[in-house]
């Protein structure tokens, strides 16, 4: 029966063309607009780390007292040099990692290539196994080497290709700037987005970084954040490395990974008593603010998802509604045109049920076509989006099977839900009226 | 025209006029946001940088191998003095930013050392005696820097700024009884003041969110030399009808002064007509997919107005033979389809209106956009009303065509 519904449909469908064209288009558009946002808004919300997103968690110390706070900036999205030094020795994390991004310049020992720039982090030996870093050759450096301020380095995948023709370089030295770092490990293709760890300084899906060394060794070699440094709240520091170091202004992200939630008390607990601890000492004359995010609360915090995306999203899933509606009133007015038919039918025998079966077979015939319609019409979307977004957050949504399957499912779903109240008018056609008249 | 069986009809016909009420309500909503936001990012389009844009073009450089902060300051003199030197250029200036450039360094300004809240913000240029010159933005009042004045600044060093240029809108939003000449403010980070010895004409800063808007002309000049790890950009004003020429030249001269140095990948020479390019391709973006979406909007909700009026028609066509029978003119018939409509428009635009101020009231207190003015209402509520009367005036035209024989054709 289903199939005879089926010929039914295309056949009535073939009856007004421009208006089935119509409704097909309509369809497309809507849900190519809705697809495409909604592909660029899942590419920036995805959560990077799902298995451990629970257990990573940002602390947060206000360093500068109340009266920074009042032009409405809230507590410093970073970390001031001490208190992240501070929070590193006393180690009450399972990991954590101070970090911070840097730049240098590498110096290939084949003097005939030019040197080139090259950006990383300097962090702790814990960033890898905390962030699951996987690793092709070698792996992160060890505690000990933190403290010993090692000159080590693990670099990307793409550096070791650009550098060493993706050989096994564990071993061999780098040059950066004016220092030789030993290579310790080589990253496999890693670059979770949103790069969580860093989205205080950056867009955080910008490229992966080419190499991470030791925080400590950083820090030796005067190497200046290439992040932001907050030093709005602060009144003045003293010239020089050292004077930095200790300033008010605020440039170490800090991460740390608490297993359970007695952990998470604990460690809370534990930020309220080093900010008591620095009142005591006469460091803060406030009762310092303190925080502790999880990566997803972090990443809300940061408002890492661009407005932008969220409102075209919005946008498009209302032009998407526009679109149904006037579905719902095309489909009305072809189904109610053909009353003296359905009449005809139900007064032969049809049920109900059978005129229901026949109009949404319809409606689903037209879902369907505007479902491949509107995989056109989101291949187009994805390719004119960096009109919109930002490039790096562009290249992030692509046509996927499971786009493509959802574009279909929406289509489909969407018109034989817009159909259901053309269909129900449809169903309850009196026979004996439409009769009558003819 | 007598309303009262136009409502009697409709009363029949519930569903299709809800749903074109319906329909037109909601095109409207979004289609008045759209403009809305489409004419907020046009005029942050075509605002005025201030700065001589044609002939000016900019190389963003980044040191390699680590140079003290004197050796940078020096070598930036050097860079300096060889792209003078070239025939093409006409003047050159190095800068840690610029108009339009999105990044750079802003401070917040106060006007006393105690003060808590900030009196605004503003960029903060570390530039030299060239700058203005080079931007091709006229010095007001007071004097320029001189070449002594200009003094070396890296990330750790906490100078203090005795002498400043500022922007003619940060002076005026500063001293609006236009009396900045000579007097204090405090914008540096270490508590000292800094008098202003010089106002520009306008000079946009080169914050570009649009958060920032309210800081959009601000403007502090430093006499002073980025000589930290970042980015230093020269910019260089070529001679007129030298502009391809400088901009083969100077990276070469540069090169040729040091080569211990790496140009930005992308923009590592690129003109400034590019740079304002890049700066608003996103508003331009937005404002042209706003555009499409509410072109195609329209278009649909026309389209479906024809669509349920043809189908009306169809539907009616024994009813208006018979009204014709019976002495109704062909304009009688016309001008029943054109009204039906034009009050279900009314009814659309009504819930529009509600529904556009509700979406606007949710953006303002999600997204901090400024409020609706109530001339897009007023624009977006015309033009659904022509559309409307548009769409339904080639049924409502066959409709008036149905011969009076129709009365008696059918039953």
């Amino acid at each position: 029966m289903l199939a005879y519904y089926l010929r039914l449909g295309l056949r009535s469908l073939r009856r007004n063309p421009v208006l089935t064209v119509l409704m097909v288009l309509a369809i497309g558009v809507g849900v190519a607009a809705s697809m495409t946002t909604f592909a660029v808004f899942r590419a920036v919300s995805a959560n990077p780390l799902p298995d451990k997103s629970s257990r990573l968690f940002v602390p947060q110390i206000d360093p500068w007292g109340p009266q920074a706070r009042i032009d409405g900036s809230d507590i410093p999205d970073a970390l001031t040099y001490t208190d992240a030094m501070a929070l590193m020795r006393d180690r009450k994390g399972a990991r954590q990692t101070a970090i911070y991004p840097i730049n240098h310049t590498l110096i290939p020992d084949d003097v005939s290539r030019e040197p080139f720039h090259v950006d990383g982090y300097a962090a702790y030996a814990d960033f890898f196994p905390m962030f699951e870093a996987p690793f092709v050759y070698g792996s992160g450096w060890d505690h000990a080497q933190d403290d010993a301020h090692a000159a080590v380095v693990v670099i990307s995948s793409q550096l070791n290709q650009q550098v060493f023709g993706g050989a096994n370089s564990v071993g061999r030295s780098l040059r950066l700037d004016d220092h030789d770092y030993r290579i310790v490990g080589v990253m496999a293709d890693w670059n979770p987005r949103p790069r969580f760890y860093d989205v205080n300084n950056d867009d955080g899906f910008s490229d992966p970084p080419d190499f991470i060394l030791p925080f400590t060794h950083a820090v030796d070699t005067h190497t200046d954040t290439s992040g932001n440094d907050l030093c709005r709240g602060t009144t003045g520091r003293d010239p020089g490395w050292d004077g930095w170091l200790r300033s008010g202004c605020a440039w170490v992200s800090f991460w740390v990974e608490l297993p359970d939630s007695t952990a998470v008390q604990a460690y809370r607990g534990y930020l309220q008593g080093y900010v008591a601890e620095q009142n005591r000492a006469g460091r803060f004359h406030w009762p310092a603010k303190t925080a502790l995010f999880d990566l997803t609360q972090w990443l809300q915090q940061e408002k890492v998802v661009p407005p932008a995306t969220r409102m075209s999203l919005l946008l498009s899933l209302g032009f998407f509604l526009v679109c149904l509606v006037n579905t719902v009133g095309l489909l009305l007015a072809k189904f109610m045109r053909r009353a003296g038919e359905i009449g005809v039918r139900r007064a032969l025998g049809a049920s109900r049920r059978e005129i229901w079966l026949q109009f949404l077979a319809e409606a689903a015939m037209v879902g369907v076509a505007g479902g491949v319609a509107g995989l056109l019409f989101t291949g187009i979307g994805m390719l004119s989006i960096g009109l919109v977004f930002d490039p790096d957050i562009a290249r992030l949504a692509h046509m996927s099977v499971s786009l493509m399957g959802l574009t279909l499912l929406c289509a489909l779903v969407a018109t034989v839900a817009a159909a259901f109240y053309p269909t129900w008018r449809a169903a309850h056609v009196q026979p004996a009226w439409q009769l009558k008249s003819n | 025209m007598q309303i009262k069986p136009i409502l009697a009809a409709m009363r029949r016909h519930k569903a299709g006029t809800i749903l074109i009420g319906f329909q037109i309500a909601l095109t409207l909503a979004i289609v008045c946001n759209a403009l809305f936001i489409i004419h907020g990012r046009m005029a942050r389009v075509s605002r005025p940088s201030g700065v001589n844009e044609t002939n000016l073009f900019v190389i963003s450089n980044v040191w390699a191998g680590n140079l003290s902060d004197h050796e940078t300051a020096v070598q930036i003199q050097a860079d300096l003095d060889a792209l003078l030197q070239l025939g093409s250029v006409e003047d050159a200036t190095a800068l840690n930013s610029f108009p339009l450039h999105g990044s750079g360094w802003d401070n917040i300004i106060r006007m006393k050392p105690d003060q808590i809240h900030m009196t605004t913000d503003s960029s903060i240029y570390l530039s030299d005696d060239h700058t203005l010159n080079t931007l091709g933005v006229k010095l007001i009042a007071g004097r320029n820097f001189t070449a002594n004045e200009v003094q070396a600044l890296s990330i750790q060093t906490m100078a203090s700024w005795p002498v400043i240029i500022v922007s003619k809108d940060l002076a005026t939003l500063l001293f609006p009884k236009g009396d900045a000449l000579g007097k204090q403010i405090y914008a540096t980070n270490n508590n000292t003041p800094s008098t202003i010895i010089g106002i520009s004409d306008t000079l946009q800063s080169h914050m570009m969110d649009s958060d920032d808007n309210a800081f959009a002309y601000n403007a502090v000049l430093v006499p002073m030399r980025e000589v930290g790890s970042g980015y230093i950009h020269y910019l260089i004003r070529a001679r007129p009808g030298q502009l391809a020429a400088a901009m083969r030249e100077a990276p070469k001269a540069l090169i040729a002064q040091n080569r211990m140095r790496i140009f930005y990948a992308n923009d590592g020479e690129v003109t400034f007509a590019k740079v304002r390019a890049k700066a608003y391709e996103r508003d331009y973006g937005m404002a042209v997919l706003l555009v499409i979406v509410s072109a195609v909007l329209l278009a649909i909700t026309a389209a479906g107005i024809v669509g349920l009026t043809s189908f009306w028609v169809g539907q009616r066509r024994r009813q208006i033979g018979v009204r014709r029978a019976l002495g109704a003119t062909q304009g009688d018939i016309l001008s029943y389809f054109m009204t039906e409509n034009l009050l279900i428009a009314v009814g659309g635009i009504v819930v529009g209106t509600l529904l556009a101020i509700g979406i606007n009231l949710w953006m303002v207190t999600h997204y901090g956009v400024a409020y609706l003015s109530g001339s897009y209402l007023l624009v977006a509520a015309i033009a659904l009303l022509l559309l409307g009367q548009g769409a339904v005036f080639a049924p409502a035209l066959r409709a008036s065509r149905v011969s009076p024989i129709e009365a008696t054709r059918t039953a």
